[in-house]
């Protein structure tokens, strides 16, 4: 039996979708079959953040609403074996068109099969955020390091907490060691201390992440991305191993890059 | 003039972190609070039933609520009293 995980934040553009399709790669590289299920039906984005949105024939609504079979919709990523599926979202639909019920029952049909679902949920706290949370065993809440981002992460934690969700960890996106040091950010222990949830991880901020976006191939590839590598810590993290926080040293100066060069830097 | 003198040498204020902290800190006590009618009904049905061991009060004249202050956020209780209790003395 798997795991149903949502990706969700209140905010809108703090990462939740970079996450969901990284997160996933990672899983998928670590053997681990996995579906990705885009539940922002009339703002899809998971497909070509993932680059398959050209393999696209069906989708969520089709599937909930009958016109074809699950294992139809689910589009296979040929760059990782059998190990990962999207199950991309309605672009012509809007929220209203699947119903929390059609929600659980989708996502336990799927983590019978597979041992990973992440669910990319929308923005804002209505009717597509209560379906794409029906149906999880675990919630991971993306926040940034600002006030708006954190004070909504504060309002989700809230509804997921009162909606009785069994697991919710906080994930700090786009963090920038060098305006934490100068104290223009506010730091991990900062976020943890206002909203006094579980962490799960730490992702810098990464020029790497949209030039993946770019060529819609997921960052974790990229074995030199500071933000892939974090990614990948905490896929492994998700499936119970301990993995320490990647230590966040401001943007390495020349030194430190032919340190690094030679395996001395970390 | 300080102040660019202060920008000049080194740290103008407080780091701005701090600022944002400080906000959220007071902005988050208010949300909490109004995600619920119901919480300040509860809060308000326990202050009525502690108050009336001591004092007569106008129970339908309660008011209980949050105010955002300049600096802080404050739980103000307006509680009309019809009587105070003969008892009371004794304590």
């Amino acid at each position: 039996m798997g795991e149903v995980i949502v990706i969700t934040s209140g905010k809108g553009g703090v990462g939740k979708t970079t996450t969901t399709a990284n997160l996933g790669t990672a899983l998928a590289l670590m053997e681990r079959r996995v579906v990705l299920l885009d539940a922002d039906i009339g703002l899809r984005n998971l497909d070509v953040v993932m680059g398959l949105e050209n393999r696209i024939v069906y989708d969520l609504v089709d599937v909930t609403s009958g016109v074809c079979r699950l294992k139809q919709a689910l589009i296979k990523d040929k760059r990782f074996n059998e190990n990962l599926f999207l199950l991309p979202a309605a672009q012509t639909k809007d929220k209203t068109a699947v119903t929390p019920e059609q929600m659980k029952a989708l996502t336990a049909e799927l983590k019978a099969e597979y041992d990973y679902v992440l669910v990319d949920c929308p923005a804002g706290i209505e009717q597509g955020f209560r379906n794409a949370i029906a149906g999880a065993d675990r919630a991971i809440v993306v926040t940034t390091p600002e006030v708006s981002a954190v004070r909504d992460a504060d309002r989700i934690i809230g509804l997921l907490e009162a909606s009785e969700m069994p697991e919710v960890q906080l994930l700090i996106n786009r963090i920038r060691p060098s305006m934490v040091k100068r104290g223009d950010m506010m730091d991990i222990d900062d976020i943890l201390d206002i909203l006094a949830i579980d962490l799960i991880g730490v992702v810098p901020e990464d020029d790497k992440i949209v030039v993946s976006t770019n060529r819609g191939e997921p960052t974790v590839l990229d074995a030199n991305s500071r933000a892939g590598q974090a990614f990948r810590n905490i896929a492994r993290r998700i499936t119970g191993e301990q993995v320490p926080l990647m230590a966040l040293e401001a943007e390495h100066g020349f030194m430190e890059r032919v340190k690094q060069l030679f395996g001395f830097g970390r | 003039m300080l102040d660019i003198l202060g920008r000049v040498f080194g740290r103008e204020e407080a780091p701005s972190k701090e600022i944002a902290k400080e906000r959220l800190r007071l902005v988050l006590v208010h949300d909490r609070a109004t995600v619920s009618p119901q919480f300040l009904e509860l809060i308000k049905e326990e202050v009525i039933g502690v108050i009336t061991n001591y004092m007569d009060v106008d129970e339908e004249g309660v008011e209980v609520s949050i105010h955002n202050m300049e600096r802080s956020v404050a739980l103000v209780a307006n509680i009309p009293i019809r009587r105070m209790k003969r008892a009371v003395k004794a304590v």
